[in-house]
């Protein structure tokens, strides 16, 4: 008996070299989906690298919300033989194979930018087949698990294109290619063409004949594939939809949280993932005020013609401290970086909190130490973040989890940068910036921007009572001037310094604006919300707590959601304020598991040391992951019930991932 | 940004303990920004001095402006972020020889590039006076300043040539004994559209025993007949050297007379203007041209608030193309 069609729940994979246009076919793919009112989620996977490596797009599409992606791939689409020596074995028995027939005889030894690690796994894995090394014998490979093969002679319909469309050389319409995978694809799981249409004409607006072109192929693959296997498992249909969805990438959400809250001053240096996010910024410098964003005026009143200033620097050191500068005259600044860049900026994360400047650093987080891997996944810069400098600097650190909290918390950082005058490191990893997905619009009405205690000449200071940028008298918060003001002449020093903020070496000063400094810190451990520093999911006498943080959030809930289905009483704490440490709160949701399961995607299980820090707690069970990938919600949910199980060691390493 | 009324050095006075050692180079320099800052009438909090670390950088502490003494070989980038996000304010930068040639040395070049309107100032002295004498960038080959265990083993960097190289649209020397003509120079600095670097050569009694008060002023070498010294150095001005590039296409010819007359040290030292060249937009125009709302309304200026806090910004443009409407 078949199995029954599965609607709406599929995994779809697309591949190919680095430079191709890989990268269009799969944003047309997410949004043609979009379009027809399903979810979406995009994992993207790419070398450090510009022209060659291979690249590839994982992406779900769902009637219901997608927060990670799982290991399985229901369609494997490519036009060329590394995507599919590499992730043939990957597609589900049930699934299917669009390929490129021509490219049957390459073998596997013809393609050098397949690791030999990889090849000779590859090479045993055929070799278990009892097959030969070319890419037909891989598919045979496939199509005896029942793999459905779709062939498509991309060469073919590339010629019908140029003839149609009097284009002389098929190399001017190469990238084509991609479409006609999509188009396929769309024709196996019976997709609404005029989705894909739709899709086109958004993602290539200003063209008229690109889309045409494209249209046209994708039509061709469209039909060719429904023809070849007219009855597969898998469909996708349109889902009626009400609401609007908003369709972006987590270094896309920080962005508008940042702008949504004042930011008018950004520095960056061009790393990888950091350097996305400050690109969307420059090309959207000129802003809107107070609503009338969709009403163009004729004459802007000076007041609302808003605008921020992005500058690229020479090196982070520079990006740290022209962004402190910039703050110092009351804009709301921020750098926005990456590992190596962000090792730079120590000694200007220092200056930043000695002075008390409200500086914000956004922290893309990808895998290191050193250069590391430059394009993978890591959440490994927590402890750095924490402690980054020479000496006792206080910082606050966030860190998010989600889209709605790289919004909200691009939007907090200043608040609190401001509030208690120090720097806010804002940690997002790479796995989430470089995702995108749908979301319904998060409800931001309950964001207010908070300036902290502000001077100005008019506070009635004096010759005889000066203003005093460093005021110990009135608790820990002493009212910031900017630079500029009258009657507010301020002395900043990297040196301890007086209330004026002069250089001091005397021991009294010395301790007072120490504990100063730091008193802002627990005022603001006392003032913070919890929903802000944490969020529990599950039910309140869990035996098992699971203590996470970052991006792994979106593979915790889909996992979660699955064990909760099977009855778990599983919980799982979210921490988010990683500085001041919510310890009280942290150690309420704890102490009474008798399981407590750390999952990061670093090796040193970091949040899990910073918890038992501060709350004494020692996790049971460690699940971790390093290989540079993001976790995968298959082998979470699997090594999760693992634990449930009592089967599982101490400590778990998750390795999935191409 | 002038004032109506008269303003005194003394007006731009901390009451700060100045720590420098007697005879310190450093005392002309705050002296002569005092006096320029005075006579120019400049709104004190209208000007922002930042500084990075050293003797030098202490400066910001005894003069009555904004003043932010930063890290080492800093101060650029932090002045060019306050200039940046308020270009309605004065800027000043203040650093020592290794400080901005050292470990400075990229944001130096890449000032250059900007072209901000900023004066930028290196006290010069050759060594590192602050941590006890070593070498610094300026220090020559082969010269052994009385903390050294040996000659200097590095050449010296030419702070001319290098302002020039970057892109500097007005370079000069000054000299801390020079009061008269270095205020001079400060003024033409402040007021030049545009980046300005100002070398000013400035003696350490503590740790250069070479490049001494008495060694630019000549006393080691006495007119036979008069009896006098005879300075090392001398104004360009006096010799009817022209800076300014009056048109475009004298850029090559004055950058070369420039570079020719920095390479001259010894037994003549040039101090005054070696370029001046206002053809080049500055950053500001360069993002005027994006922004054009930019001086007006700068990133330090904007309301991004309403009066409950309510966030201003109004997004539904940007987020237009990332949102798929319901049906």
């Amino acid at each position: 008996m078949a199995a029954p069609t599965q609607v709406n729940d599929l995994s779809w994979l697309i591949g190919g070299p680095q430079g191709s246009g890989v990268d269009s076919s799969a944003n047309v793919f997410a949004r043609a989906c979009a379009a027809g009112g399903l979810h979406v989620f995009g994992k993207r996977e790419f070398y450090s690298n510009i022209m060659g490596e291979h690249s590839y797009f994982a992406l779900r599409a769902h009637t219901n919300l997608v927060r990670s992606h799982i290991d399985s791939v229901n369609v494997l689409a490519t036009f060329e033989a590394e995507t599919l020596f590499r992730h043939a074995r990957a597609v589900t028995d049930d699934g299917a194979i669009i390929y490129d027939p021509s490219l049957g005889k390459t073998r596997l030894s013809d393609i050098p930018t397949i690791e030999k690690r990889l090849r000779a796994e590859l090479q045993t894995y055929l070799i278990s087949h009892g097959v030969g090394e070319t890419l037909d014998d891989m598919l045979a490979a496939s199509k005896r698990r029942g793999v459905a093969l779709v062939p498509i002679p991309f060469k073919d319909l590339l010629e019908q294109i140029a003839d149609e469309f009097q284009i002389d050389q098929l190399s001017k319409i190469t990238r084509v290619v991609n479409m006609l995978a999509v188009g396929a694809s769309f024709g196996i799981l019976g997709f609404d063409f005029a989705m894909m249409r739709a899709s086109l004409e958004d993602v290539f607006r200003a063209k008229a004949k690109v889309v045409s072109m494209n249209a046209a192929g994708a039509q061709k693959a469209y039909d060719l594939a429904r023809s070849l296997v007219p009855e597969f498992r898998y469909r996708l249909e349109r889902v009626p939809r009400k609401e609007p969805r908003l369709f972006l990438t987590g270094s896309q959400a920080t962005a508008l949280g940042k702008l949504y809250g004042g930011m008018r001053f950004q520095t960056y240096y061009p790393i990888t993932p950091a350097s996305d996010e400050s690109e969307f910024l420059e090309e959207n410098e000129i802003l809107d005020l107070d609503g009338h964003g969709l009403v163009p005026e004729a004459e802007t009143p000076k007041d609302k013609a808003a605008s921020m200033l992005v500058v690229q620097t020479e090196d982070e050191i520079a990006a740290v401290t022209m962004a402190t500068g910039a703050a110092l005259t009351g804009a709301r600044s921020a750098t926005a970086t990456s590992g190596p860049g962000f090792s730079l900026m120590m000694e200007g994360i220092g200056w930043a909190s000695i002075n008390e400047v409200p500086l914000v650093i956004t922290l893309y987080q990808r895998a290191g130490p050193s250069t590391g891997m430059p394009t993978r996944h890591e959440q490994g810069d927590l402890r750095f973040a924490l402690h980054a400098g020479h000496g006792e600097s206080p910082r606050i650190v966030l860190a998010s989890g989600d889209f709605e909290e790289c919004i909200r918390d691009g939007f907090l950082s200043f608040n609190l940068a401001e509030r208690y005058q120090m720097p806010v490191i804002h940690l997002v990893d790479k796995a989430l910036a470089n995702s995108y997905a749908t979301i319904a619009p998060p409800n931001l009405s309950d964001l207010r921007i908070d300036r902290g205690l502000v001077a100005n000449g008019n506070n009635g200071y004096s010759k005889d009572n000066p203003y005093k940028r460093f005021d110990l008298g009135n608790g820990p918060v002493s009212a910031r001037a900017l630079l500029g003001q009258e009657g507010t002449i301020f002395w900043n020093t990297g040196d301890e310094h007086d209330e004026m903020g002069h250089i001091t070496e005397d021991p009294g000063l010395r301790n007072a604006m120490m504990e100063k400094r730091f008193a802002k810190l627990d005022l603001a451990a006392k003032e913070i919300p919890q929903d802000v520093k944490l969020t529990y999911f599950g039910p309140k006498d869990a035996g098992t707590v699971i203590v996470s943080w970052g991006s792994t959030k979106g593979a915790l809930l889909d996992a979660l959601d699955r064990l909760w289905a099977e009855g778990a009483k599983v919980g799982y704490l979210h921490v988010r304020l990683m500085s001041p440490f919510p310890s009280a709160e942290v150690l309420a949701f704890l102490a009474k598991a008798r399981r407590r399961i750390a999952v990061e995607m670093n090796f040193g299980a970091q949040l899990a040391s910073v918890v038992r820090e501060h709350t004494g707690v020692a996790m049971t069970h460690f699940i971790l992951k390093y290989n540079g990938r993001p976790m995968s919600n298959t082998e979470l949910y699997e090594a999760l019930r693992s634990v449930g199980k009592g089967k599982a060691p101490k400590r778990t390493v998750l390795t999935r991932g191409a | 940004m002038a004032l109506e009324q008269v303003l005194k050095p003394s007006d731009f006075a901390t009451e700060v303990h100045n720590d420098w050692c007697p005879g310190c180079g450093d005392f002309g320099i705050l002296r002569t920004i005092q006096m320029a800052l005075a006579e120019l009438r400049m709104e004190p909090h209208r000007v922002t001095i930042v500084s990075g670390i050293g003797c030098s950088a202490k400066t910001i502490h005894y003069v009555k402006t904004y003043g932010v003494h930063t890290l080492h070989g800093r101060a650029l980038p932090y002045a060019t972020g306050v200039k940046l996000a308020n270009p309605q304010l004065k800027v000043l930068c203040l650093s020592g020889d290794g400080d901005g040639l050292g470990i400075g040395g990229g944001h130096f070049v890449n000032a250059g590039r900007r072209n901000l309107d900023m004066l930028y100032v290196i006290h010069d002295n050759g060594v590192y006076g602050l941590t006890k004498g070593q070498a610094a960038p300026t220090l020559k080959l082969g010269v052994q300043t009385k903390s050294l265990a040996h000659p200097n083993i590095n050449d010296a960097v030419n702070p001319i040539w290098l302002a020039l190289a970057a892109g500097a649209t007005w370079v000069g020397r000054g000299y801390s004994y020079e009061i008269k003509h270095l205020v001079s120079l400060l003024k033409q600095g402040i007021e030049h559209k545009g980046y300005a670097f100002l070398d000013v050569l400035q003696p350490c009694p503590t740790y250069n025993d070479i490049n001494t008060k008495e060694w630019y002023g000549g006393e080691d070498r006495k007119d036979a007949e008069s009896g006098r010294p005879l300075p090392r150095v001398y104004k360009l001005e006096d010799e009817g050297f022209d800076p300014v590039v009056h048109e475009p296409s004298e850029i090559e010819k004055k950058t070369t007379q420039a570079l020719e007359k920095a390479l001259e040290w010894g037994d003549r030292i040039p101090i005054g203007v070696f370029f001046k060249n206002e053809h080049v937009p500055t950053f500001e125009e360069r993002i005027l041209q994006r922004v054009s709302t930019y001086m007006d309304n700068p990133p330090a200026l904007q309301s991004i608030a309403g009066p409950n806090g309510e966030p201003r910004t109004d997004l539904t443009r940007l987020v237009q193309r990332m949102t798929f409407k319901g049906e």
